[in-house]
């Protein structure tokens, strides 16, 4: 009998929602994936076009901030710790880690590897790579995961941590992309330098354009890294990736839009990849301002809208529907049982008028560089809110300058966030009381006791408690409307194979696809 | 000769005037937009700690006055300074993609300049015939379809059938004979955007002409239609011609960020697209100074070529 997963007369909407039953294991496979399994095989030159990029990017780690310059330092540097396909945690240049009271971690450096330059990696070089995202100086977007630690230094041939709270997630935050290994010298990196220990040399580059790689020929893992040259492309145009993967110019491409995966699948010269990971959309309120610092008010505005609808309409079917919950199915605590939100204009009222209120006019400020479709949404929320007495204006503001002028700024607006490979970083960024990038402003005690208890507790089953209560309390007193999680959407020459499991916490396998994949 | 000498003087003084008037204006602008370099690097993550250090380091906390001052002098004395996003300086940055720019201007000049012209002389030639009618309604359709989706058109009848690449990929190993080929369809996109001007301008500059009576002599001493106006009429409708060329010139460099998108073709409009989103001013400056520059030349070759074309004109005092 044949496979209902992988039947090609089912229609896509079909196959999505069986699809939804396996997005805990994080991966929707398209028909005709599974016969592209086979042992890897090395050689080739992979060429991926990626929707980011800019002539501004640089070497800097600090400083990577899209999708292209994350995937061209994956493919050229190792971290610490890999997150690997299914989640968890695995050695990459600390061959191992432990702490006994979670304040104190030790890493254990890898013998044996070297830089592309021939120079041995040192425990030095990992202290020195650490030290670039610490300190007044430091110019680095990864400075808040370093508040917590009081000393980094170099015991024999390990790095030891050292925490001013206990942190049972710390290694996690090693998995971070702005935090690879570099060489150093006199204990600084040079954030210039193109040297690393990953599994490709840089060639050239051209910032914004594109960047060759060839395989390097000592790297420590054998059974990674398949392609002798990687190309990444950076093409900004959705269209012109679109037409580029059709015309055989690049073998895969990201951020695929979502109204156009129909039509590519009935060309049936590329193969879509939909990974559902924790990224998703939202729309924050001031929870200062009113009339958002009523929590009534807020859940009224977490009732008016249909969340299916925006997942159909603005995802095209490649999401799930949010909870309000910042952490997503793809995360070990994920509260899946927590009571949903539906579309309910009666219940949108009740809470309205138990905030004394008849009817809400509110104004939504939204532009695309928020997300892709973040209007549309805007749109759509005001359209299906009018029945519960609310009156969202959707107020279109320039891309240009979002995250500066409107963002944070105006009372409620739309936002988005990557997948956070630990609930606790998510939590701490965005929602502790006074984090830098708690952009609703939202405090509430209650949660952040729970979320400094949680850190330290290393009862299992008691953690996940305390974290599914979290989730509670951000979903029903929370001052974030979170609609929607996003997939990964990407689309693949029938000649790229990739592993069976495919990693949901970053686009491109976790940005690993040019080191794990490989032509069938 | 020596009045277009001092024409010549003349207005490249003049240009250069422009150019530094061109430059306080755009760095005057940069500094309205909201944000600035170091909130445009570090992004949505970025914090008030990180944007001070950011700040500092970049020189961003000086007077705008002072930064300009700076700026100016270093690039007086010919050094236009770093890309301060980068690091990387800027006549590196920008050398390699004013060379695709111009790679693709020229190329699309050089299809769309004999075809245009030609069209032209034919359209005036055979004035109210069915070519001159069809040939006017193709370039004035060609004109009024928005870039893009010219290029989208392009890329649907003769990427999708493997006929040419759908983008541009300039390596250094890349011959001339490649990226001729690669550079096809944005070189005829930009082709048919261009056409339609430059053939009118021509078609109106004859038929203007065709009406005066030394016209007619020529006529009636017999010669033949073709000669009337190739011997006759075009020697005076250069100037006319030689100026929307020129336009059209200044415009294929300056004007084809879109179709550099659409085809991913690494030039200069990108650049400076780049460059203004992230208030990388001494990209910004350089590229638009460049750009400015394109315009004076072209206009000045332009008014040269026309006074040349033209004795009336060169001996006016």
């Amino acid at each position: 009998m044949k496979n209902p997963m992988f039947s090609h007369e089912m229609t896509r909407r079909g196959l999505l929602k069986s699809g939804m039953a396996m997005t805990a294991a994080g991966l929707i496979l398209p028909a005709g994936m599974a016969m592209a399994q086979t042992e890897p095989k090395k050689g080739g030159v992979f060429r991926a076009g990626i929707g980011h990029g800019s002539s501004t990017d640089g070497y800097d780690p600090g400083l990577w901030d899209n999708l292209y310059a994350q995937t061209f330092a994956a493919a050229r540097h190792n971290q610490l710790i890999e997150v690997s396909a299914d989640g968890a945690l695995v050695p990459e240049i600390a061959e191992s880690w432990e702490s006994a009271d979670g304040i104190t971690w030790t890493f254990k450096i890898r013998q044996g590897v070297s830089f592309h330059s021939g120079k041995p990696v040192t425990a030095d070089d990992a202290v020195a790579s650490l030290n670039h995202h610490r300190g007044d100086a430091s110019t680095s977007a990864a400075k808040p995961f370093f508040d917590a630690v009081t000393d980094i230094k170099v015991d024999g041939q390990s790095v030891v941590v050292t925490l001013s709270a206990a942190n049972a997630d710390f290694p996690y935050l090693m998995s971070d992309y702005h935090l690879p290994v570099m060489p150093g010298a006199d204990g600084k990196i040079d954030p210039t330098s193109t040297d690393g220990c990953g599994g490709y040399v840089v060639d050239s580059y051209e910032p914004g354009v594109q960047a060759t790689l060839n395989r390097n020929p000592n790297y420590w893992k054998s059974d990674r890294a398949h392609f002798d040259q990687i190309v990444l492309l950076s093409i900004l145009d959705p269209a012109a990736r679109l037409n580029a993967l059709m015309t055989g110019e690049v073998d895969v491409i990201d951020q695929v839009d979502p109204a156009t995966i129909g039509l590519l699948e009935a060309r049936g010269v590329a193969k879509i990849l939909s990974v559902s990971g924790n990224a998703h959309y939202v729309f924050t309120m001031d929870a200062r301002a009113a009339p958002y610092n009523d929590n009534n008010v807020r859940l009224a505005l977490k009732y008016a809208f249909d969340r299916q609808e925006l997942v159909d309409k603005i995802l095209a079917g490649h999401g799930s529907v949010a909870n309000d919950n910042p952490i997503g199915p793809a995360s070990r605590y994920y509260f899946a049982e927590m009571e949903a939100k539906t579309y309910d204009p009666d219940k949108a009222k009740f809470h309205l008028k138990q905030a004394g209120m008849d009817k809400l006019e509110v104004t939504l400020s939204a532009a695309n560089a928020a997300f892709s479709g973040a209007v549309d949404a805007a749109v759509l929320m005001s359209e299906k809110a009018a029945a519960a007495g609310i009156t969202i204006t959707v107020d279109r503001v320039p891309d240009d300058g979002y995250f500066d002028n409107v963002w944070m700024k105006k009372p409620f607006c739309a936002s988005y966030w990557g997948g956070r490979a630990v609930e606790d970083q998510m939590f701490t960024i965005a929602y502790q009381t006074g984090a830098a990038w708690n952009e609703s402003f939202w405090s509430n005690a209650k949660f952040d006791t729970l979320l400094i208890a949680a850190r330290s507790e290393l009862d299992e089953a008691k953690r996940r408690e305390m974290y599914q209560e979290m989730q509670q309390i951000v979903s029903f007193e929370g001052s974030t409307i979170i609609p929607m999680y996003n997939n990964y959407v990407m689309a693949l020459a029938n000649t790229v194979a990739t592993p069976d499991k495919v990693a949901n916490n970053w686009n491109l396998d976790g940005f690993r696809a040019v080191e794990r994949w490989w032509f069938a | 000769m020596n009045d277009i000498w001092r024409m010549i003087g003349q207005r490249l003084l003049f240009g250069l005037l422009t150019l530094f008037v061109i430059s306080v204006v755009i760095f005057g602008a940069t500094e309205l937009l909201p944000g600035d370099l170091a909130r445009e690097l570090l992004g949505q993550s970025a914090t008030e700690e990180t944007l001070a250090a950011l700040r500092d380091q970049l020189g961003l906390n000086d007077p705008a006055p002072l930064r300009y001052w700076n700026w100016l002098t270093a690039a007086l004395q010919g050094d236009f300074g770093v890309s301060m996003a980068t690091k990387r300086p800027i006549a590196d940055l920008v050398g390699a993609r004013l060379g695709n720019t111009l790679f693709l201007a020229l190329y699309a000049a050089a299809l769309s300049v004999p075809i245009s012209l030609t069209l032209g002389v034919l359209a005036a030639l055979w004035r109210n015939s069915i070519f001159d009618r069809a040939s006017n309604a193709l370039a004035l359709t060609a004109i009024s379809i928005p870039e893009f989706f010219v290029a989208y058109i392009l890329v649907l009848f003769l990427a999708q059938s493997g006929l040419f690449p759908s983008m541009v990929r300039i390596t250094g190993s890349t011959t001339f004979g490649d990226q001729l080929y690669m550079s096809f369809l944005p070189a005829l996109t930009l082709t048919l955007v261009v056409t339609a001007h430059m053939m009118r301008m021509t078609r109106a500059a004859i038929i203007n002409l065709l009406a005066n009576p030394y016209i007619e002599m020529a006529r009636l001493k017999g010669m033949s239609p073709l000669r009337v106006v190739l011997r006759h009429a075009v020697p005076n409708a250069l100037a006319p011609i030689i100026n929307v060329v020129a336009l059209n010139l200044a415009y294929l460099i300056t004007g084809v960020v879109v179709v550099e998108v659409v085809f991913v073709y690494p030039g200069l409009g990108q650049l400076m697209v780049d460059a203004v989103t992230n208030r990388d001013i001494a990209v910004v400056q350089a590229i638009a100074l460049i750009f400015a520059s394109a315009y004076v030349l072209l206009n000045l070759i332009a008014d040269v070529l026309s006074t040349i074309s033209n004795p009336r004109l060169m001996h006016r005092s």
